[in-house]
């Protein structure tokens, strides 16, 4: 319960900010920034939420419900797009794009054009943008949701439905599109805490979100208490998405897709219909993830492995290593006694605790920078030096507080799997309590354990703000690299450190496609 | 009382502030196989969970082979009883296989005669020959021998079952509930198993205990129960009864179905005669009381729907059933009657 009020820490100081009295600076801020702040949150919210919601349910349906092309490579191949960091695809597109990228470069040579002044072309780092590159990213969270809604709502319903004489897309929008709405929603939701997440897109895109005048009121204007006001203001948005989530998700988890396999009636689609559905879900596959990775790839190659691997991308990849790992570890380690302690006493005070404590990973990475320095400060002045802020302890535990849900919830779901009657079992046969954490509870959950601690690992090396905001002084990772490599506009430089982060955040997508196609054992090809 | 086998002494249970058991005292002789039978809710699982040791009783005793295991201020923890459980979803161990579920229980055997125990359990419930099976390839009925193989390998000095047979379907339940049977009497244990279903109880049971919102309600051998019902509530669970209101007037009652005697009644007390089916007689008369609504073979006796009227009281509708398929036509007339022997009277109950 400390360790679950430790964690709660955090977002419990920044909660409190919204009642303290407002500075002068906040004042200003309000005057200034903020409505152009809250704006253009709204706006990334509302374009993001839109375009994941259709391309996430569309993709789902048609994968799931309608003969489509390759619907089997398709199935998995749709996830991919999560392993890229949203920043590291806007950095792509940038090169791709802009007047100096190859396919400006491309129409100008081909009409002539010989200045900006000459065409109209859309200008990539702009809200617009910005909204784009999330939606290509972040889509695979509805798609999961929905896919597994799809599955698991009984075709029955939708025969039901047909014999009362819908047409096959009548009996989508009346009776499967309802019933997956939950799901549909909580997929939304997630897919814009990570946009209110996002620091490294909206930055390099300038568009000022509250995450980059979190960066900017800490680290420039040296405000701390504004910039824990702002997050404050930040956490009502994502306290009303948690409430959403919540309530839409009821008892349907993340990674669950029932084990029970149901022939499902594909719909049949003429030529072209399959070939305008194998459009629409190669469209997203294709930009989120194959064109991003195959531009990483060229500038990687063009740059030389000399340049990629010399200098000091091994320190860095060790930084990334060391800290991801250590991270995971103790976030599994913490998780563990957490989980098990709210299944031997679920009483209201510890299943409090364990909520509050999983709020962090809805709440953005700034924020929770924010609400640990700011006691971690506290306690460092009480002693007269320096020894919790700026160090890696601090910044692990800013990791535990924002990922320790993800491992929490890896390790519940296979706490589950142990039944309470088979630890009663166990005690009938003779075995005493510990003896049975050892022989029955231990071989079952130890896989979990591990994927437990894959996830955290997978989070943190894709993770930005917080360890911009939190690294020691001179202190660089993988991430805050390719970060400041492409703010200085050297994006074939970053090439490396970005690939590098993109193929460890494959691991998470191969286990999670391996889940999904466990899901549906002796499916038709 | 005898020393060997389980003695539950007044135990009372409570979860919070709902009494889920109350004042429950029951034998369980050597040998002995004995059923709580009870609608869901009515405190059956908690007792048996009592007797395991997985719950401590609020207040009361249990004695399992004359030791004091529970109450007096001591709780023995279900791994030093030395009694065996079957769960209800079996809970078989899915990180292990057959053999090493079955093997479990054995720790303080060596593994030579370990594993010539688990195979000789397993050979009696027939399972030999998925030693090396994991339980997820097992069918339901498969599961639940090697949950029974596994609960017996320790030689427990008391078996006790939730629900065994409530997973499986119709036909192989008969099968399963056979076999069960007969290896618990090989084995010689004394059982205590909780079940809802009165037939399978009456199939199993030396004893039954009826159970009603955490008491007993009645304790006896399934023909006791069947044939003397203590109250209306066991004469109904045991199977289907008409029941007739009426008052008690000069020591009997009159009924649509004719007079009974009712001993031991105040005059003008209300009543209630609870009928079966098959003590409802039928007799051909086209002046008769009953008019056939409906007439079903049901395979082994027939179900025949009334509707009786008599001057002076609402008509009713009810059931007859015939051990022959010599149906009535719908519509046909008939005189009924009762065996008196098969009804049973009771005052009328006051809280439903």
């Amino acid at each position: 319960m400390a360790v679950a009020a430790l964690v709660a820490l955090p977002v419990l100081v920044v909660a409190a900010n919204l009642l303290v009295p407002s500075a002068e600076v906040w004042e200003h801020l309000a005057a200034t920034v903020l409505p152009s702040y809250v704006a253009n949150s709204l706006w990334l919210m509302l374009g993001v939420g839109g375009a994941v919601a259709v391309g996430g349910v569309g993709t789902a349906w048609l994968v799931t419900m309608c003969r489509v092309p390759c619907h089997r490579t398709l199935e998995w191949a749709l996830l991919l797009p999560m392993a890229m960091p949203t920043y590291v695809v806007a950095y792509t597109y940038t090169g791709l794009l802009d007047f100096a990228g190859p396919v400006q470069s491309t129409l100008r040579a081909l009409f002539g054009w010989h200045s900006a002044r000459d065409y109209w072309f859309p200008e990539i780092r702009s809200l617009g943008g910005a909204i784009a590159v999330m939606a290509m990213v972040l889509y695979p969270y509805v798609y999961m949701l929905a896919r597994a809604a799809f599955l698991e709502q009984s075709v029955c319903a939708l025969e039901a439905s047909r014999t009362l004489g819908r047409r096959p897309w009548r009996a989508f929008l009346e009776v499967a599109l309802p019933l997956a709405r939950p799901a549909i929603a909580a997929g939304v939701a997630l897919a814009l805490m990570e946009t209110l997440n996002d620091f490294g897109t909206v930055h390099y895109f300038a568009v000022d979100t509250f995450t980059t005048g979190i960066y900017r009121t800490w680290l420039g204007l040296g405000q701390p208490a504004v910039a824990a006001q702002l997050g404050a203001v930040l956490m009502l948005f994502v306290l009303a998405l948690v409430l959403v989530e919540r309530m839409s998700r009821g008892a349907a988890r993340f990674h669950h897709t029932t084990g029970r396999y149901r022939q499902l009636p594909r719909l049949p689609l003429p030529p072209l219909g399959a070939a305008a559905a194998l459009a629409f879900c190669a469209l997203p596959l294709v930009l989120g993830f194959l064109l991003p990775a195959a531009v990483l790839a060229g500038w990687a190659v063009q740059a030389g492995w000399r340049r990629n691997l010399g200098g000091d991308f091994l320190h860095l990849a060790g930084n990334s290593l060391i800290l991801a790992a250590v991270a995971g570890v103790v976030a599994a380690l913490v998780a563990l006694p957490l989980t098990y302690a709210q299944r031997l006493r679920p009483t209201r005070l510890v299943k409090a605790c364990v909520r509050v404590a999983g709020l962090g990973y809805a709440v953005p990475g700034s924020v929770i920078a924010v609400g640990t320095l700011v006691p971690l400060t506290a306690i460092d002045r009480s002693l007269g030096a320096l020894v919790l802020t700026g160090t890696i302890v601090a910044l692990v535990y800013a990791y535990l507080v924002r990922f320790l849900a993800v491992s929490a919830n890896a390790v519940e779901a296979s706490l589950g799997k142990v039944t309470p009657s088979m630890e009663a079992a166990a005690r009938t046969l003779g075995e005493t309590a510990l003896g049975t954490l050892r022989r029955v509870h231990l071989p079952l959950v130890r896989t979990s354990l591990l994927s437990a601690v894959l996830l955290v690992f997978v989070d943190v090396m894709k993770e930005l703000p917080a360890t911009l905001i939190m690294r020691p002084f001179n202190f660089d990772t993988l991430a805050t690299r390719t970060f400041t490599l492409a703010s200085d506009e050297r994006l074939a430089d970053a090439a490396a450190p970005a690939l590098a982060i993109m193929l460890v955040g494959l691991l998470p997508v191969v286990l999670l496609s391996r889940a999904i196609t466990r899901s549906r054992p002796g499916a038709q090809p | 009382m005898s020393s060997r086998g389980l003695v539950i002494d007044g135990v009372s249970h409570v979860y919070g502030t709902t009494a889920v058991v109350r004042e429950v005292s029951l034998v369980v002789g050597p040998g002995e196989l004995v059923c709580l039978l009870g609608p869901s809710g009515c405190g059956k699982t908690t007792t048996l969970r009592i007797a395991a040791g997985l719950e401590a009783p609020a207040r009361g005793r249990v004695l399992l082979d004359g030791r004091l295991v529970s109450g007096q201020g001591v709780h023995l923890p279900p791994e030093a009883r030395n009694v065996g459980f079957l769960f209800q979803d079996y809970a078989l161990f899915p990180h292990l296989d057959v053999l090493g579920n079955v093997e479990f229980g054995l720790t303080a055997l060596a593994r030579q005669p370990r594993r010539a125990r688990a195979l000789e359990v397993l050979a009696q419930v027939g399972m030999n020959a998925f030693a090396q099976a994991w339980p997820h390839q097992l069918s339901g009925g498969q599961q639940q021998r090697v949950a029974l193989a596994r609960a017996l390998a320790p030689r427990p000095k008391l078996m006790l079952l939730d629900e065994p047979f409530s997973g499986l379907d119709r036909r192989l339940r008969d099968q399963i509930r056979d076999e069960t049977l007969r290896v618990l009497q090989q084995n010689h244990v004394s059982t205590l198993m909780v079940t809802h279903d009165p037939e399978e109880a009456m199939f199993m049971a030396d004893r039954i205990a009826v159970m009603r919102h955490g008491r007993i309600e009645q304790l006896g051998t399934p023909a006791e129960l069947f044939d003397h019902p203590a109250s209306p509530f066991v004469a109904s669970f045991f199977g289907e009864a008409n029941i007739l209101p009426g008052v008690v007037h000069q020591g009997r009652i009159a009924t649509l179905l004719g007079e009974v005697a009712a001993p031991g009644l105040a005059e003008g007390c209300a009543a209630e005669v609870l009928v079966r089916p098959e003590a409802v007689t039928l007799r051909p008369d086209a002046a008769g009381a009953g008019i056939v609504l409906s007439a079903r073979v049901l395979g082994r006796s027939s179900l025949v729907h009334l509707d009786v009227e008599r001057p002076g009281q609402p008509s009713r509708h009810l059931h007859a059933r015939l051990p022959h398929r010599d149906l009535p036509a719908e519509g046909e007339r008939m005189a009924v009657g009762l065996d008196c022997t098969q009804a049973f009277i009771f005052p009328a109950e006051t809280d439903g």
